[in-house]
């Protein structure tokens, strides 16, 4: 295979992360890195379409049910390692900038860097966010009670 | 018949001026902002993503500012938008059983796993006005509450457990869908190619054909099996990647509707479904969905076709409020050169008929 | 890095690049027999030549299958480049291919093999993308129909074997049958199935 990143699982794991992180908390934490590489476009950043798939009954055959908007792009480094990113919406610059990240991240000391410093900060927010809503929503359960029990 | 005529191009560049001044209104009104809309609008953004068949919230607010509120004709816009971008492929099948829920309720069960969760409905509001909301009055920040974190178990689950509930369709039966949006369509339709049309459908036809159903056209007795409204993750298959690409989150409604079903030549007494997916939080259109999707299936289910509902060609063709704006609102155009024959002829039909009432009067005479 | 080298060869200005190709191959196709050039072309691993790479990128996408002959399909970069810069699925069945694209001209499979369309719907054939060296050697044709006023000469080369043949069966199947787009160096002409081809030489 083309890609030889050992941890394909860590990889996906933090494309995710940058995938849903919010445009302007992602180039916060960039521009606190202080790094800048030189680099070149392979591909985009270009926005398009992925429809979406559901499934019959939530767990039958496919079905198509409508697109979102996704912004992908690649890139390449001086050295020669490749960056890929999707994102929802059309964010152009972020989704550049997810790429340049993943990137980066074949190099092992920069990407324990990145994770410490980018993708760590950026999951504790979407955890955040996730545990709020998830407190919200727990909130307005119903709790039944038994008013009168007919017993002969 | 259509005539090009010349003359109206003034008058159309003024109209578009015009237009785009009582779009603003009055300028000492401030502008609406598109975070306005999409966080004080959401559920008017939800339905243009939905029936844009486009999910973008930005995009929907932009049209609806744009379209002055008419959320049809930001529909059209967003589909309109859509088809100038390309399509980069198809998304993994959502897995609604993995949703961060923000609302689940059953109509049919009252003790199911993970409980009632009413999240933020109208349901139990009085639906009084509220004088209070014209000024800016903020409200309480939610309560909040320890979350149950067991898996959220599907009805269908439970009660498929003793068979009383039909399968859902097999996915090794048809793994790749139709698409409507690539290939005309043609009837009848596979199941998986309504609900695509359904899904963009037009909340209110869709409400109407459910509704009928209830009131005895193809009455199918259903139950809200089970409603959801939260985000699922998407992800894409790329060739660039050993993996599926993480795209982010999306919201989505849900409604499982549970039909009982006495049973036909074709199958016996259980529990059918009709199945209901939308973009966004759209109780509403996700429930109607659900109720028109299993009235749709009468043939596949040896049913009677008695009524509207059922009636594939009817309800497929006409769901789509895209193309129906199109067609009716076309009438507008200049048919004048129609019209001048058409009073032609009713002139010459009225002259003839004079002329055989006073042959016809003169014969008596 | 020769193992992502099918990332490289992209276009640097893919709109402007692609539109152009699109005007030419839009040209081609309104006046048979014609060649238009296409300057701007990717620069893909060797096997695909620059102009049928520049077709691909231009007209196919997710939603067009495209077939590759046996020596493309046998190119792992190619496949690789073409999945990477099109997004299109490969299908091995000829007759389920929108585009079909061809680096062995001489001995490909016969026309008819492709996608043909129907009577309702003719768009849904194969047009079929062949790799020729250029347009000034070859049997010389006749060429008449929509958008050749009257007749119009052309050559191009290699052929495929029984090609005038082929070609006529193909004109009886219409409005049904394949289009081609001749792919020669940085320059492309069409044959669409309007088109009637007799031997310029007799």
């Amino acid at each position: 295979m083309s890609i030889t990143e050992p941890d394909q699982q860590s990889r996906r794991d933090r494309m995710a992360v940058l995938a849903r992180a919010e445009g302007r908390q992602l180039r916060e934490l960039w521009s606190g890195l202080g790094i800048d590489p030189a680099f070149e476009m392979v591909r985009g950043p270009e926005t398009g379409l992925a429809t979406v798939r559901g499934r019959i009954s939530g767990d039958g055959a496919p079905f198509n049910f409508g697109d979102v908007t996704v912004t992908r792009a690649s890139v390449r480094l001086q050295d020669g390692a490749i960056g890929h990113a999707y994102r929802l919406g059309r964010d152009q610059g972020a989704a550049r900038l997810c790429a340049v990240i993943d990137a980066l991240s074949r190099d092992a000391a920069t990407a324990a860097t990145i994770a410490s410093q980018v993708v760590e900060p950026l999951r504790e927010t979407l955890a955040a966010r996730d545990r709020q809503r998830q407190a919200e929503t727990a909130a307005t359960k119903v709790d039944f009670f038994t008013l009168v029990r007919g017993e002969d | 018949m259509y005539v090009a005529v010349k003359g109206g191009e003034a008058a159309i560049d003024n109209a578009h001026r015009l237009l785009a001044d009582r779009r603003r209104g009055n300028r000492e009104v401030a502008d609406l902002g598109l975070d306005q809309i999409m966080e004080q609008l959401s559920l008017a953004v939800d339905r243009v993503m939905s029936e844009g068949a486009l999910y973008d919230r930005e995009l929907a607010a932009l049209a609806i500012k744009q379209a002055r509120g008419d959320l049809i004709e930001a529909i059209f816009l967003a589909r309109a938008y859509r088809t100038t971008l390309p399509r980069f492929g198809y998304t993994q099948p959502v897995d609604t059983g993995r949703m961060q829920v923000e609302r689940r309720i059953s109509a049919c069960f009252k003790d199911l796993p993970g409980g009632q969760l009413l999240g933020p409905t109208f349901d139990y509001t009085h639906r009084l006005l509220d004088p209070a909301l014209a000024g800016d009055a903020a409200p309480e920040t939610p309560e909040v509450r320890e979350p149950d974190t067991a898996p959220m178990m599907r009805v269908s689950d439970f009660l498929g457990q003793e068979g009383l509930l039909e399968p859902a369709p097999d996915a090794a039966d048809k793994p790749v869908p139709d698409d409507i949006a690539r290939n005309p369509m043609s009837y009848p339709m596979d199941r998986d190619a309504r609900l695509q049309a359904l899904a963009r459908g037009d909340e209110g036809f869709l409400l109407s054909m459910g509704y009928s159903t209830q009131r005895g056209y193809a009455r199918s007795h259903p139950f809200a099996g089970e409603i959801r409204i939260g985000e699922v993750e998407l992800e894409i298959a790329v060739p660039e990647l050993e993996f599926a690409a993480p795209l982010g989150r999306i919201q989505v409604t849900e409604c499982q509707m549970v039909n009982q079903f006495q049973g036909s030549a074709k199958a016996p007494p259980q529990f059918t479904r009709g199945y209901g997916l939308v973009f966004g939080q759209a109780e509403r259109k996700a429930m109607a969905m659900a109720l028109v999707d299993r009235a749709l299936r009468a043939t596949e289910l040896g049913e009677d076709l008695t009524a509207p509902a059922q009636d594939e060609e009817f309800v497929i063709a006409h769901s789509d409020n895209v193309q129906a704006t199109g067609f009716v609102e076309h009438l507008k155009l200049p048919h004048y050169v129609d019209f001048q024959s058409e009073l032609n002829l009713v002139r010459r039909m009225r002259a003839e008929a004079e002329v055989r009432d006073e042959t016809r009067q003169e014969a008596a005479e | 890095m020769a193992e992502t080298d099918f990332l490289s060869g992209g276009l640097a200005d893919p709109v402007m690049a692609g539109q152009s190709a699109f005007r030419a191959i839009m040209q081609a196709m309104a006046e048979p027999g014609t060649v238009h050039a296409v300057s701007d072309c990717p620069t893909p691993p060797g096997g695909l030549s620059r102009t049928m790479a520049a077709v691909a990128t231009t007209l196919c996408d997710a939603d067009t299958p495209i077939w590759l002959d046996p020596s493309l399909a046998g190119n792992s970069q190619v496949v690789k480049w073409l999945a990477f810069h099109t997004g299109a699925p490969v299908t091995a069945e000829s007759g389920d291919a929108m585009f079909g694209f061809v680096s062995d001209t001489a001995s490909m499979p016969t026309l008819d093999r492709f996608a043909q369309g129907t009577d309702a719907y003719p768009d849904r054939s194969t047009t079929l993308v062949l790799a020729v060296d250029g347009f000034d050697a070859g049997q010389l044709l006749s060429l008449a129909g929509p958008g050749i006023e009257s007749t119009r000469r052309f050559a191009f080369a290699p052929m495929p074997e029984t090609f005038i043949d082929q070609w006529s069966g193909n004109r009886a199947r219409f409005p049904r049958g394949v289009d081609l787009i001749l792919a020669g160096p940085a320059a492309v002409a069409c044959l669409p199935r309007s088109t009637r081809i007799t031997s310029g030489e007799d």
